[in-house]
């Protein structure tokens, strides 16, 4: 009998372990999944089921969260193959994409500095552009030519961008207020 | 003469039985208690036939008022005279604006205020359980009458942005009622279900609840059988009073009033309210008064003048609407449908900024004081079991504030942000920065902010007995749990030297299960057989349960179990059927632990099976063992 818990989350879900994951197939099979072992399906069950509920739940909740979002998808698929995405302490990244990144913030700061909310929506939607084309970098990178390293690299780009998305979030909010 | 009862053939002459469940919308102005009878949803009146039962206690001339009869007092005893008591829930005496107009003699508790009264010195848990057991009594009433059949439990609603302490606060008071909480569920959530199912809504739909002193805003996905909320964000401090306040205020300036009595104070805010409710429909309206100085006060207000000066409040809703679209990565164009939910959004001028924020006109086309309850109602004959399977819905809710702890500096290290679905668990761990460091103190805190201060605090609590090592080699994990009712366990654990050490803290303001006891025992006036009668009560209602889903599930399943591990289930079982018979609960309540202990593994197999049959659609001859 194999134990749920210490099944990899693609198992979990009957997904294909890729980094290019079918959203609704994966949006039907969280659903299936916690219809079946929701704490709400166990309110009058004895004690022990309850528990089992609630951890069930707990990691099915944590594997959708991790499959959902490309960046925590990809650092999963790395770990599983031995290669650390090294987040935290490799921040060394190429020039050029660190010079692009200066250039991102320069055009936020600008935009929210003179409140031109139609410029924020416009970098927001070049980000969206950019974001969507490193997804499929990633998929090429892990899924055809099983390329870690590379990926884990694209990864950290990927972070960074993230990061950007937030700040014009924060810098859209500013002007609302 | 017996009558005999004859049944179609084939037809049982015992049909499932209807297990009688409530849903119970405990709010800050009223409550209301609701429940489906015939598979329909209906709020419960009390007597006289009013469904809202006003959220007022009053503690006077030796007894204990609940809703209209207190709110009677409110005028001529306001300090035993409690109202907005949701306010105080989960609160310390800072937390509270406006406290300085409450007439009430408050003294501070560690965790939350309590407030003297001529029946002594009452929590805000303490008047919720009042209001609570009132529903009860009325549900009791209505539903039971002389059937014999027992209330299986309640789901109790709370606002979405209601933090731990509040929560806890809110479930404590419903277990000193008497109440079984089947969950808590978030207001808007509880909108959600009522509004979703009535109209067979699917799509994104924002759910806007203003009611009298907490504001919420959720963004659900609607899909056939599944309520999914992808951001919540609110306030749990501004509602219908705040608007109330603001024109008392007027009021006071207007008539140029100083030093009032908290006798004129509680005169002038009820004008005030009611006026507050007639610019709704009309566009002025006259504020009178006698004080008791003698002072007339004769004032109109126009409802342009109302609007102008509670402006600033509607805003104060539109920015946590905005960061829940946000949240959930939407744009506005992409919602589907807002519906209002609460008293307050019956303003004209709330509903004008909501129609302008979303470009839609907002749904109205339900009972903005009655849809949480209603909505409660259905969730809690679902969670009781009444619905057959594959007919029910799935609820997927998030916790509304991000939970940390406090690190080096003040600063709060995230462990579980907001919106994140529960239940929910994540560990961090944390290290020791001192050499021979034998003890750490944790300081668990709740809130979006990066500095502690700027957070609610949670709890404290000391990791002990840590086995001395140099800084920074300790592996001090820290785990926070979030259960399906939205509230927090954490648990910490020193495991690098496999030394374990560990402890699990209930937030500071928290109830032990020991002083509920207590509470409950004082309640019964020392009525001893009141309080056995009722413990042996509930330890066999639980073993009845025990039995019966035990036994449902060997039916079921017991291929996945040896013969020997089905002869012990089977004799901890009889063993359990023997003591529920007798008359001693702490035997039963033992047994109950030890079958749960051998049924452990089974549950677990059990739960593996049924996730194998979602993901094969049911497909039972193609699973293995």
């Amino acid at each position: 009998m194999s134990d749920h818990l210490t099944q990899n989350f693609f198992e979990l879900f009957g997904l294909p372990e890729r980094f290019q994951v079918d959203g609704e197939q994966l949006d039907r099979a969280y659903r299936e999944i916690q219809a079946a072992v929701h704490p709400d399906r166990f309110v009058n069950a004895p004690e022990a089921e309850r528990r089992v509920s609630m951890q069930r739940a707990t990691h099915v909740n944590d594997g959708y969260r991790t499959l959902r979002n490309p960046v925590r998808r990809a650092a999963y698929l790395l770990r599983r193959h031995g290669v650390d995405p090294q987040f935290e302490t490799d921040t060394a990244m190429p020039a050029a994409f660190l010079v692009e990144q200066m250039e991102w913030r320069e055009a936020i700061e600008e935009a929210s500095g003179s409140a031109d909310a139609r410029e924020l929506d416009h970098l927001s939607a070049r980000l969206a552009g950019e974001l969507k084309r490193m997804y499929a970098e990633i998929g090429r990178q892990i899924d055809e030519r099983g390329d870690f390293p590379g990926a884990a690299e694209t990864v950290r780009k990927l972070m960074f961008l993230e990061k950007l998305g937030m700040e014009i979030g924060d810098a859209m909010e500013a002007l609302e207020d | 003469m017996a009558l005999l009862q004859i049944s179609e053939p084939g037809e049982s002459t015992a049909p499932h039985q209807h297990r009688l469940a409530v849903g119970i919308d405990l709010g800050t102005t009223n409550s209301l208690v609701a429940t489906v009878r015939n598979g329909v949803a209906v709020v419960l009146n009390d007597h006289e036939g009013h469904p809202l039962l006003p959220s007022v206690v009053c503690y006077s001339r030796g007894r204990v008022q609940v809703g209209c009869p207190a709110q009677a007092e409110q005028a001529c005893d306001p300090k035993n005279t409690i109202v907005s008591v949701k306010r105080f829930m989960g609160r310390g005496i800072r937390d509270v604006a406006h406290i300085e107009n409450c007439p009430y003699d408050f003294v501070d508790a560690p965790g939350m205020l309590k407030i003297r009264t001529t029946a002594g010195t009452k929590s805000p848990v303490e008047v919720s359980a009042e209001i609570l057991k009132a529903l009860r009594l009325r549900a009791e009433q209505a539903l039971i009458g002389n059937s014999g059949m027992e209330l299986v439990g309640a789901v109790v609603t709370v606002p979405a942005y209601f933090d731990d302490a509040q929560r806890q606060a809110t479930k404590d008071a419903a277990r000193l009622a008497g109440l079984n909480v089947l969950r808590l569920l978030n207001e808007p959530t509880a909108a959600a279900i009522a509004y979703g199912l009535d109209n067979a809504a699917e799509g994104v739909y924002a759910i806007y609840d203003l009611g009298g002193g907490t504001f919420d805003i959720s963004i659900l996905r609607l899909s056939r059988g599944v309520f999914e909320v992808m951001a919540t964000n609110g306030n749990a401090a501004l509602g219908g009073d705040d608007f109330d306040h603001r024109l008392y205020c007027w009021v006071v300036e207007k008539a140029g009033l100083s030093l009032l009595s908290p006798e004129d104070t509680s005169v002038l805010l009820i004008q005030a309210r009611e006026a507050k409710e007639l610019l709704s429909a009309h566009a002025e309206t006259r504020i009178t008064a006698t004080l008791s100085t003698g002072q007339f006060i004769d004032l109109t207000v126009r409802q342009q003048e109302f609007w102008e000066m509670t402006r600033n409040l509607v805003a104060k809703t539109l920015a946590p609407t905005r960061k829940a679209l946000r949240d959930a990565g939407l744009a506005v164009d992409e919602v589907k449908g807002v519906v209002m939910v609460g008293g307050a959004t019956r303003m004209p001028h709330v509903q004008q900024a909501v129609g302008e924020l979303f470009r839609q006109v907002p749904l109205n086309n339900l009972d903005p004081d009655k849809v949480v309850a209603l909505g409660a109602a259905m969730q809690a004959n679902v969670l009781a079991g009444n619905r057959p399977s594959g007919d029910e819905w799935l609820l997927l809710d998030v916790i509304p504030l991000s939970l940390g702890i406090e690190t080096m500096g003040g600063l709060v290290e995230k462990i579980l942000p907001r919106n994140s679905t529960i239940p929910v668990a994540r560990a961090q761990e944390f290290t020791t920065f001192k050499d021979g460091q034998t003890a750490m103190s944790m300081h668990v805190v709740q809130g979006d902010r990066d500095l502690v201060a700027d957070c609610r605090s949670l709890a404290r609590f000391e990791l002990r007995g840590i086995p001395p090592m140099a800084a920074g080699a300790a592996r001090i994990r820290v785990t926070f749990q979030v259960d399906a009712d939205g509230l927090l366990a954490v648990s910490a654990r020193e495991a690098s030297s496999g030394v374990e050490s560990s402890v699990t803290v209930k937030p500071s303001y928290g109830l032990t299960d020991d002083q509920i006891t207590q509470m409950l025992k004082d309640s019964y006036e020392h009525a001893r057989d009141d309080v056995h009668a009722r413990a042996l009560r509930e330890q066999q209602v639980e073993a009845e349960r025990m039995i019966e889903a035990s036994e449902s599930a060997l039916r079921e399943d017991a291929d996945l179990l040896c013969a020997e591990e089905i002869e012990t289930i089977r004799a901890e079982l009889a063993t359990l059927r023997r003591l529920a018979a007798a008359t001693d609960h702490r035997a039963i309540k033992q047994q109950v632990e030890r079958v749960n202990r051998v049924t452990g593994p089974f549950a677990t197999r059990r739960m593996d099976r049924s996730v194998k049959r979602a993901l094969t659609g049911r497909n039972v001859a193609s699973i293995g063992p």
